[in-house]
C-alpha cells in the first residue's frame, strides 16, 4: 500500500536498510493477504469448512435442535446401504442423469451442426433457445407442471395426433421421472448449444478444404473431421453435464416432489427432506459427503483423462 | 468458412436452407411455447383453463388475474426481498472477486499460485454439502431470516475471481507498472486503473451473478421460515403448496412476476451472455 517513492527515499536517506527488495515483497505479501481475505475466509467458512463438519456429523444421530449429539460409529453409513429407498433414489439419479446427458448432447449437437452457418435470424434462434439457461427453475417447473396436466395440458396436444391416451405424468409412478427428463432437457438444450458452437468456430477452416479436396461427403465429414476435433467440447460438456444432472433439485421438488412413491426422488431431494424435513441431520450429512466423493471422484477423473486423451 | 463452400457447391437435403430454417423455427417454437403457454394461461378465465382442445389466445383477456395473484401472497415484499439480497449479493460478491483478482493477478507473492490452486478447489465442491453444516452456523449466529444469512454464505467468488483475473492479465503490464512508477497504491490501481479497463467483463459478470441470486431456490427455501422474509422463488413456490387456494392462471401469472425481471435483463443482454458463456466460462 506504501507508495514506491517513499521506498526510495527510505533507501537513499537510511544505508542500513540492507535489502529494499524483502521490504518490498514483504509489503506486497501483506497487500495480497489483505486483498484476498475476505474472499478465503468466507471460502474456508461456508464451502470447506462443511466438509469437515459433515464428515464429523455423519457418525452422530441428531435433530438439528437438540443441544446433544449421540454418537453412532458408522450406523448412518450401515443404515444408508441398507435402504431400499436409498437404492432406489441412486438408481434414479443414474437414470436421469445419463437419459438428460446423452439426450441433450444429441440434440444440442444436432442443432449446433444446423446453425453453424450465415444465417439469417441466427441470433434470435440462439437467444430464444438458450433463455431457459437463466429462466428462474421455480417458475419453469410450474409452468411445466401446468403443460404436463393429464386433461387440459398443452403436451397432450402433440401427443394427440400419436393416438395416444391423456398421461398422468406427475402422479404416474412410470412417467414421473420421464417428465423430470423431459424439463431438464428443455432447461438444458441452450446452454450445450452454444458450447458446441463455440467449439465449431475453433475448428480450422483448412481441414474441410483438404476434406473437399480429397471429396468427402458430409458424413465422412463429420466423422473424421468435425467429430474428433470437437471431443474436448463434448467431453467437457458430459461431464459438466453430468455433474449438474447429479445435483438436480429445483425442477424435481417442484415438478414431482420426488413423489409419488419415491420414483422421482433424487440425491439432492432426498438429502433436503432428510435434512430439513424429518431432521435427521446425520443421515442427510452421510448423504451429502456421498455426493462430495462421487463428484470430486469425477472431477479428478476428468482432469487425469482430459490431460491424455483431449487434443486442443 | 466450411459452411460457405458447402452451401455453395453442395445443395442437398443435408444442408438445405429450408430444412435448417425448419429445424430451428421447431426447436424455437418448442423452446418458446411454454412462455407463450404461461402468458396466455395466466389471462383466461377458470372456463377457458379448463378446455381441451385448449385455446390459444382468450377472447377476452382477463388481465385482472395478475391483481388477484398479486394480492394471493405478499408479493410486494417478496420483490423488496429478492432485490435487497440479489443486489446485496452482487455487490459483495463483485467486490470481493475483483479485489482476490486483483491480487492473484498483479501482486507478486511467492506462495501466489498455490494459493490459486486452493482456491479453484472449491470450485469442484458441490455447494450442497454445505447446506446442513452452513444451517448449523447461521443458527448459532442467529442469522436465520434474516437478509445477512440469505447474502452472506454465497458471496465467496471462485468464477468471478478467475473470471477477472484473466482480464486484469490481459491487461498489458506497462499500465500496472506506469502505475507503480507514479506510486499508486495497490487499492487505487486496481479502482482507477485495473476495474474501469475491465467494465465490459465486468458488467457481463454483474448480470450474470445477479441472475443466478435472483433464481436461487435451496438456499433461500431453507434460511427462511417467516413469509416477510421469503424471496420470490420461495413465496412462488409456496403459494403453490396450497397455502392460498388459487387456479392454475393465479399461478401462472405469479411465475411471470418472478420472471419479469429475469427476462428483461436477459434480452437487454443476452447477446454478452452468450458470448460470455461461449467464451469458455464454466457454468458453476
Amino acid at each position: 500500500m506504501v507508495p514506491l517513492q517513499r521506498s526510495k527515499t527510505n533507501r537513499e536517506n537510511t544505508k542500513v536498510q540492507k535489502n529494499p527488495l524483502t521490504r518490498r515483497a514483504k509489503r506486497d505479501a501483506l497487500t495480497f493477504a489483505i486483498f484476498t481475505f475476505p474472499n478465503f475466509l468466507l471460502l474456508a467458512v461456508f464451502v470447506f469448512w462443511p466438509i469437515f463438519y459433515s464428515f464429523y456429523l455423519s457418525f452422530f444421530r441428531w435433530d438439528m435442535i437438540s443441544p446433544t449429539k449421540r454418537f453412532i460409529g458408522f450406523e448412518n453409513y450401515r443404515v444408508m446401504f441398507s435402504d431400499p429407498v436409498f437404492w432406489l433414489v441412486t438408481k434414479n439419479t443414474l437414470i436421469l442423469s445419463v437419459c438428460v446427458v446423452v439426450l441433450k448432447l444429441f440434440i444440442a449437437l444436432s442443432l449446433a451442426l444446423v446453425m453453424n452457418r450465415d444465417l439469417k435470424g441466427r441470433s434470435f434462434y440462439q437467444a430464444i433457445i438458450f433463455s431457459p439457461t437463466f429462466t428462474t427453475s421455480v417458475a419453469v417447473a410450474m409452468v411445466w407442471r401446468w403443460i404436463l396436466e393429464p386433461d387440459y395440458g398443452l403436451l397432450r396436444v402433440f401427443l394427440r395426433p400419436f393416438g395416444l391416451r391423456p398421461i398422468n405424468w406427475i402422479e404416474s409412478t412410470t412417467h414421473s421421472l420421464p417428465a423430470v427428463i423431459i424439463v431438464l432437457i428443455w432447461v438444458g438444450i441452450g446452454y450445450d448449444m452454444v458450447i458446441f458452437l463455440a467449439g465449431l468456430k475453433n475448428i480450422p477452416t483448412e481441414l474441410y478444404d483438404a476434406g473437399l479436396v480429397d471429396g468427402v461427403n458430409p458424413l465422412q465429414e463429420f466423422l473424421y473431421i468435425t467429430f474428433p476435433l470437437l471431443s474436448p467440447t463434448t467431453f467437457f460438456l458430459t461431464i459438466t453435464g453430468f455433474i449438474s444432472a447429479l445435483k438436480a433439485f429445483d425442477i424435481i421438488t417442484i415438478l414431482t416432489g420426488g413423489g409419488p412413491l419415491n420414483t422421482s426422488n433424487v440425491l439432492v431431494h432426498f438429502l433436503y427432506e432428510n435434512a430439513f424435513r424429518w431432521f435427521k441431520t446425520g443421515y442427510a450429512s452421510t448423504l451429502a459427503l456421498l455426493l462430495f466423493v462421487v463428484i470430486m471422484a469425477i472431477t479428478l477423473v476428468q482432469n487425469r483423462l482430459s490431460k491424455r486423451w483431449v487434443h486442443y | 468458412m466450411a459452411r460457405l463452400v458447402f452451401g455453395k457447391k453442395k445443395p442437398s437435403w443435408f444442408i438445405g436452407r429450408t430444412f435448417v430454417h425448419l429445424t430451428l423455427i421447431t426447436f424455437t417454437l418448442a423452446i418458446g411455447l411454454p412462455f407463450f403457454w404461461m402468458l396466455t394461461t395466466s389471462i383466461k378465465n377458470p372456463v377457458e383453463v379448463a378446455t381441451f382442445p385448449p385455446i390459444w389466445w382468450p377472447k377476452s383477456p382477463k388481465w385482472d388475474n395478475f391483481a388477484k395473484a398479486w394480492s394471493a401472497a405478499p408479493f410486494g415484499r417478496f420483490y423488496i426481498n429478492s432485490f435487497v439480497t440479489a443486489i446485496t449479493g452482487v455487490l459483495l460478491e463483485v467486490s470481493i472477486a475483483s479485489l482476490s483478482a486483483y491480487a492473484f493477478a498483479c501482486i507478486r507473492f511467492k506462495y501466489r499460485d498455490f494459493f490459486f490452486l486452493v482456491m479453484l478447489a472449491a470450485l469442484m465442491i458441490p455447494s450442497q454439502i454445505a447446506l446442513i453444516p452452513n444451517y448449523v452456523i447461521l443458527s448459532r449466529l442467529r442469522w436465520i431470516n434474516t437478509y445477512r444469512g440469505i447474502v452472506i454464505p454465497y458471496v465467496s467468488s471462485v468464477f468471478g475471481t478467475f473470471l477477472l483475473r484473466q482480464y486484469f492479465l490481459s491487461v498489458p503490464s506497462s499500465l500496472y507498472e506506469a502505475a507503480e512508477i507514479d506510486g499508486l497504491s495497490h487499492f487505487k490501481t486496481l479502482l482507477y486503473i485495473a476495474l474501469p479497463l475491465a467494465k465490459p467483463v465486468l458488467g457481463t459478470l454483474v448480470l450474470y451473478i445477479f441472475i443466478g441470486k435472483w433464481n436461487n431456490y435451496l438456499w433461500p427455501l431453507i434460511v427462511t421460515t417467516r413469509q416477510r422474509m421469503r424471496t420470490l422463488p420461495v413465496g412462488l413456490a409456496m403459494v403453490r403448496d396450497a397455502e392460498y387456494a388459487i387456479g392454475p392462471e393465479h399461478l401462472m401469472a405469479a411465475a411471470i412476476f418472478v420472471l419479469v425481471p429475469v427476462l428483461i435483463v436477459y434480452f437487454f443482454s443476452q447477446r454478452k451472455l452468450i458470448e460470455a458463456i461461449a467464451a469458455g466460462a464454466v457454468k458453476g
